[in-house]
This record gives C-alpha cells, structure tokens and sequence, in this order.
C-alpha cells in the first residue's frame, strides 16, 4: 500500500457529511471495495478533498469507492465504488 | 437562520479588470492544486498520446510529440470554482495538429487520462487554435501536480475540462459524460454563460 | 424545541466564544458555549460554520480539546492563506458567535470503558495533531485511568509546542516525550529529528503488551509513522489514525 500524498486525507474527515447522509456515525464502519475486495474503516479511506467535488479511493487499488458533489447547494453522493458499507 | 459570524467575511477578492473576467469569478494570483486521486508518474519513455476512434488509430511518442510543431500561447484559464487567472504562459501543441494527422467523422471527444480522469468536449471546440496539449508551463516543464508531463489546455471552458495527465482522446458520435460530468457538471462548460451544473 | 437532538442526527447548534487562550503565537484556543452540546468522546471532532453578512459560508473541521465533561474547546492553528483560521485565531473575540455541529467520529476515539481503554497507550502527535491526543490525556485523568502512556510529540521548534504547560506536569503514569526537528533550545537534550523508525522503537510500548496507538498530524507525519508500527509489529488494526491537512508539518 502505498503512502497518501501530503494533502490527501482520510475518512475522518467526511464524518459529518456522513451522518447527515446515513443519520448514524460511519467513520468505524467496514466498506469493501468494489474492485479489488479490500475491506477498511471509512477512517482508513483515502479522501481527495478538491473544489469540485469529494473523491474517496480504495487505499489498495485506487478504485474511486464514494464521490460527494455539491450542486446548487445540494449535496449529491455517489456510493457504486462500495461492494458493501456496514 | 444561520447567526452572522461577527467580522467573518470571504477571503480577499482582487479586482476583476473589465470584461476579461466571466460573470461569478474573481482574479487569483495562487494556482490551487487539488486532485482527486493520486499524482501519475508515468516515465517519458512509457508515454504515448493517442487518438482513437478514427479510419485509423494515431499514436505519438513522447520524442514524436516533441518534434510536433509548437505554440507558446498566453491565456486566461477559469474554473467552475470562481477563481480564474489572468495571462497564464503554456506551451505545447496544437490539437489542430494532432487531429489534422487523423482521418475522422466524429463530433465529439472523450479525452482519457492516467489515473482514470476523463472529460466530454465537442470536437469543434478542439479546433480553430482553441486548444492544446501543453507540456510546459511558465516556461519550465509542466509539473506532476499540475498535471505533467502533458495536460489538455483549452482555456474557452471552465478549466476541469483542461484534463491533467491528459494521454489521448477517445473519437466518438455521442457526448458521453466524463467524470465530473457524470456527477453533476455541465456538459459543455462556458463560463461565459455560466454552465457550472448540468441543466444551467 | 431548541437542541431536541434526533438520536443519530445532527443538527447545527450556536456556539459563542466564552474565553480565548493563546497558546503560541500562531494557535488559539477557543472555549465554547454550547448549552445544547450532548457530550462526546475523547478524540472526536465537531464541525464549525461560519457566515458573513452577505451570506457567504465557510465550514472546517477541527478536534474537540477538552475532555468529556469539561467545556467544548477547539485548538485553532493559523494558516497564513487560509479563509477561516485568521478569523479564528485573530479577529474571533468574546461573544462572537458561529455554528457547530458534532461530535463527529466513532473510530478515532479513546474510551476508557472498554477494552482498548485499559492496555498501554502510545500517543503520536505531529504539529496540531496533538489536539485530539490533548482530549485522550485530559479524559484518562478525568476517570483517574492509570494505563501507562506515552505522548511523542514531533514539533517544528519549542515556541510552536502547544499545552507546553500542562505537559510539563503530566499525570502519574504519563511520559511526554518532544521531538523538535527544525530548531533546538541550547540546553536541548531530547530528540531533534523527524520521527523515523529507532525513535518509535525506543519510545513504542512493547508489542507484548497488547499496546493501542493514535496517530494524529499531517498526512506524511500519519503515514510514516503508521507504517514504523506496523514494521515493529503493532497490528494495523490496533494502530488508529487521523490526518490533517498539510499544514504546520513538523
């Protein structure tokens, strides 16, 4: 696995946007990826915060596992990279 | 109804001079880098730029691609997140070049990149001296962050269709979204019309 | 009807600045009214929002200071380029008010009532990453927690280290250990390096001991040292991290 880039941070940092979306803490929560399999803590997820947009990759095989987009004030969030979020 | 933040205001805006500027933007002199996956670092010698999808595929090597006529071009770039910067210098090669090598009937691109990124555009707006490859930036080589060895440049669009690690354009009959298309971004993109989201 | 919080919701509370402490010339603490807060846990984090008179709204996230039980207080560090942290560690007085939501975080939490809150407790602060790590020692001397801890905490210089006051008076069972990498008092003795792979192995509980570690600081602070502990043998899973953005690197 290789390291994160400085700049590139991790779950932790979409906690809340997470609740407001599940209505429950998510950060512990196991996701697996839907490409390579890789289970993690939402914690453990490698999150690219840009201005367009949030990108959340898979650590192992960069695979893009969830993207947060806002759009006119509404929040926009795409879940397909998941095989399972629990 | 949120209370106001005592004093809080937006980061200093400098003044936008007439009519250079679209509407919704102001003048930065920073150059923001954020991208939403990690730095490619593809070796000069693995690279090729390609465009498919025509009579025949057309592929250049790096050392091809260099001794491809060249512009030094100065331009304002605009991103759909309001910033925009005035007089930015490039080089690179025109895609009036690249698609003059290639026999197509086509209206529109999808250009691909390392890492994954992908962007829409009509193919008209590729032409006319409205676009570029560009490899160099401010005079030096273009660097990894800002999307080196070579990124798309074509400054008319908000500037996520300026695609970073750019490796070639997928030739197609249908505009197919890209990936901050598929999310929720305009199609096309004119900041001049202020195009930031699908359907505006 | 104020602050009814929905089990597992969030809502955005009023917070006012009660009182401001100036840890180094460049970090302020903010303690917090916040009269509907529901507590939290040691690690966690909140929320802020502010909004300016025309309507424009900025949100950051940033580690809650204090303990469980102790008013909410937020350990801000100034960049120079940034649209929120010059307000906060500058222009915020007594008073003012901005909105928070919170606490946010289930994973990077110390909790003295369960099992990982009872084993040895290793601590790995770069820069303002030793916000959240602040809230775990306050919290392990609030229950009267005796685990043994140890702090490592990699600073640029002495004038940057924040909480050097009560870090220079530790509990019974806490080591505080500084690295400073960049510049050194002349009387120096301790560390005066980066954090590399001998220095966690001189200061790491021993694998044996079934220890937890929390890393908290920029991204290549967190990954370094993460990936030092998983070399002496910490299983990941027993390793928690939290990154911040590239600020303030050590």
């Amino acid at each position: 696995m290789k390291p994160l880039e400085d700049g590139v941070l991790d779950g932790n940092a979409i906690g809340g946007r997470l609740i407001e979306l599940f209505g429950t803490e998510m950060t512990a929560a196991v996701g697996a990826c839907g490409v390579c399999g890789n289970a993690s803590h939402v914690a453990e997820m490698a999150v690219y915060l840009t201005e367009l947009g949030t990108v959340v990759r898979c650590r192992v095989c960069d695979n893009v596992l969830m993207v947060f987009v806002e759009v006119r004030g509404i929040t926009c969030v795409d879940l397909q990279g998941l095989a399972s979020l629990s | 109804m949120s209370p106001v933040s005592r004093g809080f205001h937006r980061r200093h805006q400098e003044a936008e001079p007439a009519g250079r500027v679209p509407p919704g933007q102001y003048v930065t002199r920073d150059f923001p880098v954020l991208s939403a996956g990690p730095t490619p670092h593809t070796a000069l010698a693995n690279w090729t730029f390609s465009i498919e999808g025509g009579s025949s595929p057309a592929s250049w090597t790096w050392q091809e691609f260099q001794a491809l006529p060249s512009e030094t071009v100065t331009v304002d770039i605009h991103c759909v997140t309001r910033w925009s910067k005035l007089d930015t210098r490039w080089k690179g090669v025109s895609l009036d070049v690249l698609l003059d090598a290639v026999s197509y009937d086509a209206p529109y691109v999808l250009a691909f990149c390392d890492g994954g990124y992908t962007t829409n555009l009509p193919v008209a707006d590729l032409k006319g001296g409205q676009a570029w490859v560009a490899y160099s930036y401010d005079g030096k080589p273009l660097p990894a962050e800002h999307g080196g060895p070579a990124r798309l440049l074509v400054p008319h669009l908000y500037f996520w269709k300026s695609a970073k690690w750019v490796r070639g354009l997928r030739l197609r009959q249908v505009d197919a979204p890209g990936f901050w298309e598929m999310y929720g971004y305009h199609m096309y993109g004119d900041p001049w019309r202020e195009q930031r989201y699908a359907g505006d | 009807m104020a602050g009814t919080a929905v089990r597992g919701r969030l809502t955005w509370q009023t917070a006012t600045v009660d009182s401001v402490v100036d840890e180094t010339p460049t970090v302020r603490t903010l303690v917090l009214g916040l009269p509907d807060w529901a507590g939290h846990q040691a690690g966690q984090h909140l929320d802020i929002r502010l909004t300016g008179d025309d309507g424009y709204q900025a949100e950051r996230s940033y580690s809650i200071a204090a303990a469980p039980g102790e008013p909410v207080a937020i350990t801000v560090e100034r960049l120079d380029d940034g649209e929120v942290s010059p307000y906060l560690t500058q222009d915020v007085q007594r008073g003012d008010e901005f909105e928070v939501r919170g606490p946010i975080g289930g994973y990077f939490v110390w909790d003295p009532a369960r099992p990982d809150g009872t084993v040895p407790l290793l601590l790995l602060a770069g820069g303002s990453g030793v916000v959240p790590l602040r809230s775990i020692l306050r919290d392990r001397a609030r229950v009267g927690s005796s685990v043994p801890t140890r702090l490592l905490y990699s600073a640029r210089n002495w004038d940057e280290v924040i909480y050097r006051s009560e870090f220079a008076s530790p509990e019974a069972g806490v080591e505080v250990i500084y690295t400073l990498t960049r510049q050194q008092p002349a009387d120096w003795t301790g560390y005066a390096r980066r954090v590399d792979q001998a220095m966690i192995t001189e200061v790491a509980w021993p694998v044996a001991q079934a220890p937890v570690a929390y890393v908290c600081g920029p991204t290549n602070f967190v990954e370094a040292v993460a990936a030092d502990l998983v070399a002496l043998g910490y299983p990941p899973q027993r390793v928690k991290t939290e990154r911040f953005g590239a600020t303030g690197t050590p």
